[in-house]
């Protein structure tokens, strides 16, 4: 019979495929010609079976938008005293506005011109001229705004992916989701605080004076001077593991920040055997940093991190040549991290952990046991229930469930999809589900036979009636697995996998694998009783 | 082999009556769990909060554990044995979440360290949902269910029915409804009510007899998993609804077995009554309809006692779904059918059989 020949072959073909798609995730040592002509892509597993840690971040953009605006503050100050305009008050004002107050007889055309060419970022939103003043608010364009929000996002992805790559994370998946959050995966990440850590640093480095005019106690009362804020120093005593806090009386203008860094590394001092950072600073920032420390002998100058007093070391002469240090109780892991968080750059906005999920290896490990232990057993009882009822025919359907965990294992690989456990589970499932098909099409053979049709015959009217049904009954399961994979996050996704191509696969093998094999024996003129 | 002889003969629609107060008792038992429970049924997955899975290396006690997280004013926090009586794994949940989270597993390793002694416990499990995140994941668990649902009901009486033109009607009467509800601000649990509504009226108005049932039995296997759940005690998650939505998919199996026998046969004996066609089809089918959910049975209870903690709940509502689903296409979706055919259409299918 010329059908049945096609038929076996294509059988033959989707097996062959299927091996061959799965031979990368049995055998770990492929030969070379395979690596570079076949598929050698692994079956992926998810991270609830291999261990790691899922996170998604929400950059809070709006602190972007806020920066930008107090920086067009501090350089419009600038700008109008180096063009000698006299002003009464520049300040931020909420996320996007700049107050700006000029005395009542100041040119506002010249102000507006100045605006216009150093400040293309800026609108104005409102004037109000009274008696003796004229008030303007500037605004950053709104365009802007959703600009500035978008880069602070994008940014804030680049700099955690330098991070990550510095910190030494195999195959880590890091991607942008929805407007301003970011998606972390790290597979088989062992100290899973340390990551969030350094993922969750702003790295924002500042150099600040110290205001030796004025005391810190007196500060603390309230007494703060203008334009000087306190500034804390936390140290945390690595024997004890007491925190304690020192202020300081800094003067809140900006000298020098990390973005002039080129390099930060961990140094060891040889002295106390302490392990500190050394920075190098660009051609600009080496200037700046000498013309600071050349204005500023025996001031102190404050290194602050995110906030946090690092050090305050007494200038003691001009330093040319753009190096400096942060000193302070680090652990070599602390120094460490620092220099990679130096090294990537500071995140334009700070990060808020929402959602964070941390499988450790050895909970992974015990769900892949577990899961396939239950896979095994299940399909044992389902394999030996099939041999048990229908005999000889419950062998092929046997044969077509292995064919079908088969397809399914090696569509996985196929698809590049992930298996987690709920997928394993999936897998379970669809064993159940799949014997389901040679069920139904064996009682209606079995019926058939009754009614005393001959075997091909019986077989003919079997398959050709249960085909409908068994087609619906799967398409209702297929599209709720279809649903489950669009609204699905993760592990629910991987079920949602196996579940379909359990589904589908099982179409093929339970339908068209066992027809295939009975024919076969039919044909052979072997079956002279059907075995059912 | 044979468990179920081919010439049996079950009363199974002499006893719908019982069968339906039996359902009927279920499903507000499960309801009214279900309303005292309220918001406490959501896992963190939907409520937000935080989880942390401890593993100890010597047998201990809920109250030890308690005290030991004491320091950090944990205290109060849920705290259950998770997995087997012999391993001692725990599970603590708190509501604290983002930013609070910081060092939380290190905290609790080493708070627990200091009553334990060093090595003593491990954090295996840490999952952290914050509220904006808890909320997102219910919007969408909540949509998929209502997804499925709508392109469930489409198929069965489209399809199955083969009867297009009305699943068309009904598609775009719940596509249209459904889009005036939203636009109306309508929740979205409302919403998966509305569906429900506009679908069975459907069925009704447009005489999908066949799709009524089999949409008001995968309704009442919902319900009764649902309620298993609440009266359990056991929280929802994702994996729960993902299960959820495997059985809205799979009760339907049973069904559609049963329902394609009854029209085989009323095509072949058209003068049969209509309840013992239905009783025929179904003891026909029995074996079938028993074995096919019986080899998903055995693979769900395989996986319910040795899948291991974090997927037992998936498998518990799996199990009671492939259970709920079978009783429900024998006893819920074929009563639906009678009941059907003697109010409404039964003059005209005794004129049909006249001529």
């Amino acid at each position: 019979m010329k059908d049945l020949r096609w038929r076996s072959a294509l059988m033959l073909a989707v097996l062959v495929v299927a091996l061959v798609y799965l031979l990368p995730t049995v055998d770990r040592q492929l030969p070379a010609w395979w690596v570079k002509f076949l598929p050698n892509e692994k079956i992926h597993l998810g991270l609830d079976l291999q261990g790691g840690m899922h996170l998604i971040l929400e950059v809070e953009s709006a602190k972007a938008v806020e920066n930008s605006a107090e920086r067009f503050t501090q350089e419009l100050k600038d700008d109008l005293g180096s063009e000698h305009i006299r002003f009464r008050q520049v300040e931020r004002q909420g996320e996007n506005k700049v107050k700006l107050v000029l005395p009542r007889d100041q040119d506002w055309q010249r102000v507006a011109q100045l605006i216009k060419d150093k400040f293309p970022l800026l609108e104005v939103a409102n004037r109000d001229q009274t008696q003796d003043q004229l008030q303007v608010i500037l605004e950053i364009k709104p365009d802007q705004v959703r600009h500035i929000k978008k880069l602070a996002v994008d940014q804030g992805l680049e700099t955690i992916r330098n991070r990550i790559d510095q910190f030494g994370v195999s195959e880590p998946d890091i991607r942008t989701q929805g407007e301003n959050r970011i998606l972390i995966q790290l597979p088989g990440i062992k100290d899973p605080q340390r990551a969030i850590d350094l993922i969750g640093k702003t790295a924002l480095l500042e150099f600040k004076l110290v205001d030796e005019q004025h005391s810190v106690e007196e500060a603390l009362q309230g007494k703060v001077p203008p334009g000087d804020k306190i500034y804390y120093g936390r140290r945390v005593d690595s024997a004890t593991g007491q925190v304690s806090r020192t202020p300081y009386l800094l003067k809140d203008r900006t000298l020098l920040t990390g973005d002039y860094l080129t390099n930060a590394e961990v140094r060891i001092d040889t002295q106390y055997n302490r392990p500190y950072v050394a920075l190098s600073f660009d051609d600009r920032g080496a200037k700046l940093f000498e013309k600071i420390t050349g204005e500023h002998v025996k001031e102190r100058l404050a290194i602050v991190l995110d906030n946090n007093v690092y050090s305050a070391p007494v200038i003691r002469d001009r330093i040319s040549g753009g190096n400096a240090i942060i000193e302070g109780q680090f652990t070599m892991d602390e120094a460490k991290d620092l220099a990679v968080v130096l090294r990537a750059g500071s995140l334009p906005a700070p990060v808020k952990i929402l959602e964070e999920r941390t499988v450790g290896p050895s909970l992974g490990r015990d769900s892949i046991r577990k899961g396939l232990f239950s896979m095994a057993v299940g399909g044992a009882l389902v394999v030996a229930f099939m041999v048990i009822y229908y005999s000889g025919s419950g062998v092929i359907a046997d044969l077509a469930l292995i064919f079908n965990i088969l397809l399914i294992m090696s569509g996985l690989a196929a698809l590049r999809a992930t298996l987690t456990l709920p997928g394993i589970a999936g897998i379970i499932l669809t064993i159940g589900m799949a014997v389901d098909a040679n069920v139904l099409i064996f009682e209606r053979v079995r019926e058939e036979l009754r009614l005393g049709k001959t075997i091909r015959a019986a077989l003919d009217t079997g398959y050709s009636k249960a085909t409908l049904t068994i087609l619906d009954a799967n398409v209702t399961t297929l599209i709720a697995a279809v649903v489950l994979f669009q609204f699905g996050t993760g592990p629910v996704r991987g079920f949602a996998v196996t579940l379909s191509l359990g589904i589908v696969a099982s179409m093929f093998t339970a339908i068209f694998g066992t027809r295939l094999l009975f024919d076969f024996l039919l044909q052979k003129g072997k079956m002279k009783k059907l075995s059912i | 082999m044979e468990f179920i002889k081919p010439d049996v003969n079950i009363d199974f629609v002499g006893r719908r009556k019982i069968a339906f107060a039996i359902s009927l008792g279920l499903i507000i038992i499960g309801m009214v769990a279900l309303f005292y429970r309220g918001s406490s049924l959501y896992g963190i997955d939907f409520a937000g909060g935080t989880i942390i899975q401890l593993h100890f290396k010597n047998p201990t006690a809920v109250n030890k554990i308690r005290q030991g997280l004491k320091p950090l004013g944990l205290e109060r926090s849920a705290i259950q044995r998770f997995g087997g009586e012999g391993e001692d794994v725990f599970l603590v949940r708190t509501d604290i979440s983002t930013s609070e989270l910081r060092n939380l597993s290190k905290k609790v390793e080493d708070s627990l360290e200091t009553v334990y002694g060093p090595e003593a416990v491990k954090v295996e499990r840490v999952e952290m949902v914050g509220p904006k995140v808890g909320k997102d994941l219910r919007q969408k668990a909540l949509l998929a269910i209502y997804y499925a649902i709508l392109f469930i009901a489409i198929y069965i009486s489209g399809r199955f029915e083969l009867k297009w033109m009305p699943a068309l009607i009904m598609a775009g009467a719940l596509v249209l409804g459904v889009y005036l509800l939203r636009a109306a601000g309508v929740s979205i649990p409302m919403l998966i009510v509305a569906a429900l509504i506009i679908t069975l009226a459907c069925c009704w108005l447009l005489r999908l007899q066949f799709a009524l049932g089999a949409v008001t039995a995968l309704i009442h296997d919902v319900l009764i998993t649902v309620g298993a759940f609440a009266i359990t005690n056991k929280e929802f998650n994702l994996t729960v609804v993902a299960a959820v939505l495997t059985i809205i998919g799979y009760s339907l199996n049973d069904t559609i077995i049963v329902f394609d026998r009854i029209r085989e046969n009323q095509r072949k004996r058209k003068k049969q009554d209509f309840g013992e066609l239905i009783n025929s089809s179904i003891n026909q089918t029995l074996s079938r309809t028993i074995l096919t959910s019986g080899t998903t049975l055995i693979v769900v209870t395989a996986l319910f006692i040795l899948g291991g903690g974090v997927i037992h709940d998936f498998a518990f509502a799996l199990l009671v779904g492939v259970v709920v689903g079978t009783y429900s296409s024998i006893f819920v979706a074929s009563p639906i059918l009678l009941a059907w055919e003697a109010r409404f259409a039964g003059p005209r299918g005794r004129a049909k059989g006249k001529r």
